[in-house]
């Protein structure tokens, strides 16, 4: 089983699985109410031209959020085939 | 207060809501249900925008509909959400009916997350239909979705629709016209960690709260979602019974470690996702790579990115100056028909100079602005509903962060360079109220093409005669729109840190599909929002356009005297006598004051205003004779008045201050008070008149 790395740390085109969230903070709730749950698979789309924030997909959409809130997002890489 | 009874014809029109997530096709919907029987205009209270209209049943019976403002959930982070929440709970029967039936909109392309909304709505047990909108698109993504499964799961009516293309429009009013609309089949179980807290909550809120049931237990789901009851309760205070229940329950979950909030959120997704699994089928594997992926790869890319905002931002630009140059022209002429009309029909007197001089010449100076206006509202409409202008956001968010703001506020603060007013209309795209209030504080300081003549005007008094450097006139140029653009993020910056701190602000955004605009829809709003400024700021500038007039005419000096002379002594001319000890340090004397008075109605004006002061005849199209009266200005004692350090303040003057009454009354209207209008006036002035004395003190000082 891989290791778990803040979203902030995936590379662009990687996929993972989302592990955990921090209990507290307002951003998480949103975050959880667009459908990012602990097993929800993520793919890291792209990052901002300036370095932040990052695109990811989620339940087939795209969805942006900063390294700020991502860093606290902890995530479990998938092997791609 | 009790729900709306089922199955009854009621006596009224039935009144439904359209709910949806953003970027739904909600409103092309609603449009084409409603065509244009609507009441646009703001919830009381708060700057949301209230759309209201008539559609007709398959009987012909009218059916109120509200389009209510999209929402991501019931539990609100925004004042559109909450507004949202408020009407669909009753909270706001005072402005907004209850809705009787509720019409649910999905993107059927995302419809996991799309149904999270639904699954709270669902939890109100009132008679509802289901959109599942974007089938082409379900189709395009090898996505197949059961209707008929999800119409018996949910016990609901379910419509296939593509409302861009106008299919499932008839279906939808089929469904509306039923008299029968069943309930909806709702069996979900509360997850057994929280189930307790859910059901005292719903009793206390029934019992101590005065909620019906049904509103009880939604509202009860909703204080174990957020985080912050407060903002939960929204207007409605909880009682003490509820605030102590919550709080209690709140303190065992925090003891034991549970995540009482992702619990709840998580059941609502396994929830939905059985339902999923029942009704949609996938029968290609969903390629990675959409036609958006594609276009992203290109519009948010490193190099390419920066030349597509580039590109779309000079044609905005060309257009606006190039494309409105000509209706300008007409509304110009056609003023000045008008004028010359009533000239010739009425017999001289005030009467006829307040109809001429004062309103139609006052009013047209605005209403001249109204084709660059719409050209702008026209591209701001089409960059959101292609999906750009998220994208926009997403590049620019890193530059804008820096001073505080997030992505979003920079398609209104770069709309400020033409016009203040659509700039700060553009700002409700921003959900936090307080990121939006600073963007409306400082979009007024980026140099809007009001602002152009009087920079020209300058720029030419400024060099001498005959001595044609471009390099200089551009430079100077270039100058104030830096200066202006500098004053806009340094405020910014200082705002965020001090009148207006905030949490930091987050950049939590949907970038939805691209898709292909409809014009239509485009056009509508263009119009709307076109009629919204001249209603707000009509009056406003009419009254100010009198009162102008007024006062640069009384009190009458006789009927021999030149204009210039008839001024000077006039209202107008002894205010600028009067706040001559006040503009004296700035270099400015009691001529320029008037020039910056009538700036009020729009600072072009300093340009007309000028002119009549200095007896000269005004001609739009060559300013030599100004100029050469300019030069000649002196003070009292002989010294030169238009010294280029004093056009140089001048115009600085102009970056800085708030001297436009129409932006006044649109942020009255997008803030919803006097307050924040009548700060910026003083805030934006007071810096100008500081900035200038320094410049104007320090040159002189210098020896310029």
């Amino acid at each position: 089983m891989a290791e778990t790395i803040a979203l902030s740390q995936l590379s662009t085109g990687a996929a993972a699985e989302l592990v955990s969230f921090p209990l507290n903070g307002s951003a998480f709730l949103r975050l959880r109410e667009m459908g990012m749950l602990p097993g929800t698979s993520i793919t890291l789309m792209r990052v901002a031209p300036l370095g932040d924030p990052i695109e990811i997909k989620v339940r087939g959409y795209n969805l942006t959020l900063r390294k700020s809130e991502a860093d606290h997002i902890q995530v479990r890489p998938i092997a791609t085939p | 207060m009790s729900l709306p009874a089922h199955g009854h014809k009621p006596a009224r029109a039935p009144v439904y809501a359209f709910v949806g997530n953003p970027n739904c096709g909600k409103s092309t919907l609603f449009n084409a249900l409603t065509g244009l029987k609507q009441k646009i205009g703001n919830y009381p209270g708060v700057t949301v925008e209230r759309k209201i209209g008539t559609a007709y049943s398959q009987h012909g019976q009218p059916m109120t509909v509200i389009d209510l403002p999209g929402a991501y959930s019931l539990a609100a982070r925004s004042p559109d959400e909450a507004v949202t929440r408020d009407v669909l709970l009753g909270r706001r029967t005072n402005d907004t009916e209850m809705p009787d039936r509720i019409v649910c909109i999905v993107d059927g392309s995302n419809l996991e997350r799309n149904l999270y909304l639904v699954h709270q709505i669902l939890d109100l047990g009132r008679p509802m239909i289901l959109v599942i909108n974007m089938m082409d698109l379900v189709e395009s993504a090898g996505l197949k979705i059961r209707i008929s499964r999800l119409e018996q799961e949910l016990g609901i009516p379910v419509i296939p629709a593509q409302a861009s293309r106008g299919k499932g429009h008839i279906e939808l009013k089929v469904a509306m016209s039923r008299a029968d609309l069943p309930l909806p089949k709702h069996r979900w179980d509360v997850p057994a960690a929280i189930a307790p807290a859910a059901a005292e909550l719903q009793a206390s809120l029934q019992d101590h709260d005065q909620k019906p049931p049904l509103i009880a237990r939604a509202e009860a789901l909703l204080l174990l979602t957020d985080l912050n009851p407060v903002r939960v309760a929204g207007s409605q205070q909880l009682s003490a019974r509820t605030a102590a229940i919550l709080e209690h329950w709140k303190r065992q979950w925090h003891d034991e470690g549970t995540d009482w909030s992702g619990t709840l959120v998580g059941a609502r997704y396994d929830a939905i996702g059985k339902l999923a699994e029942q009704t949609v089928e996938s029968s290609a594997r969903v390629t990675d790579q959409s036609t958006s992926d594609k276009i992203d790869a290109v519009v948010t890319h490193g190099l390419w990115g920066w030349v597509t905002l580039g590109a779309i931002m000079t044609a905005l630009f060309l257009s606006i100056f190039t494309l409105a140059e000509h209706p300008m022209n007409w509304i110009d002429a056609g003023t000045v028909v008008l004028a010359d009309g009533i000239k010739g029909l009425m017999s001289p007197g005030d009467l006829r100079d307040l109809i001429t001089d004062g309103v139609i010449a006052g009013v047209g100076g605005i209403v001249i602005f109204l084709p660059q206006i719409l050209i702008l509202f026209f591209f701001i409409g089409l960059l959101e509903s292609t999906g750009y202008m998220a994208r926009a956001a997403f590049i620019m968010d890193r530059l804008m962060g820096k001073v505080g703001l997030n992505g979003k506020s920079f398609i209104p603060l770069l709309s400020s360079y033409a016009c203040a007013i659509p700039g700060i209309m553009a700002t409700r795209t921003i959900e936090d109220p307080k990121d939006r209030l600073v963007t409306i504080l400082v979009a007024p300081f980026m140099s809007c093409s009001a602002r152009l003549p009087v920079y020209l005007l300058m720029i030419a008094a400024l060099l001498p005669p005959g001595e044609t450097s471009l390099f200089i006139r551009v430079g100077l140029m270039i100058l104030m729109y830096a200066l202006g653009t500098i004053g806009a993020f340094g405020f910014a910056w200082l705002f965020k840190r001090t009148l207006l701190r905030g949490e930091p602000p987050l950049m939590i955004m949907e970038l939805p599909p691209y898709r292909v605009p409809r014009i239509k829809d485009v056009s509508l709003q263009m119009a709307e929002r076109g009629g919204i400024f001249l209603r707000r700021a009509g009056t406003i500038i009419l009254a100010i356009s009198i009162v102008l007039w007024g006062l640069t005419t009384y009190p009458k000096s006789g009927d021999d005297v030149r204009p210039g002379e008839q001024v000077a002594q006039s209202y107008a001319g002894q205010a600028g006598h009067l706040i001559e000890p006040l503009i004296k340090p700035l270099g400015f004397n009691w001529e320029i004051g008037i020039g910056l008075i009538s700036s009020f109605a729009a600072r072009e004006v300093f340009v007309s205003a000028t002119s009549i002061v200095f007896n000269v005849e005004e001609d739009d199209e060559d300013t030599a004779p100004l100029l050469e009266a300019l030069r000649q200005a002196t003070w009292p004692d002989g010294r030169p008045l238009f010294t280029p350090l004093v056009c140089l303040t001048l115009m600085i003057f102009y970056v800085f201050a708030m001297q436009c009454v129409s932006t006044l009354a649109v942020v009255k209207r997008e803030t919803n008070s006097w307050r924040w209008p009548l700060f910026q006036v003083g805030y934006q002035t007071g810096f100008a008149w500081l900035i200038c004395l320094v410049v104007y003190q320090t040159g002189t000082a210098l020896g310029f």
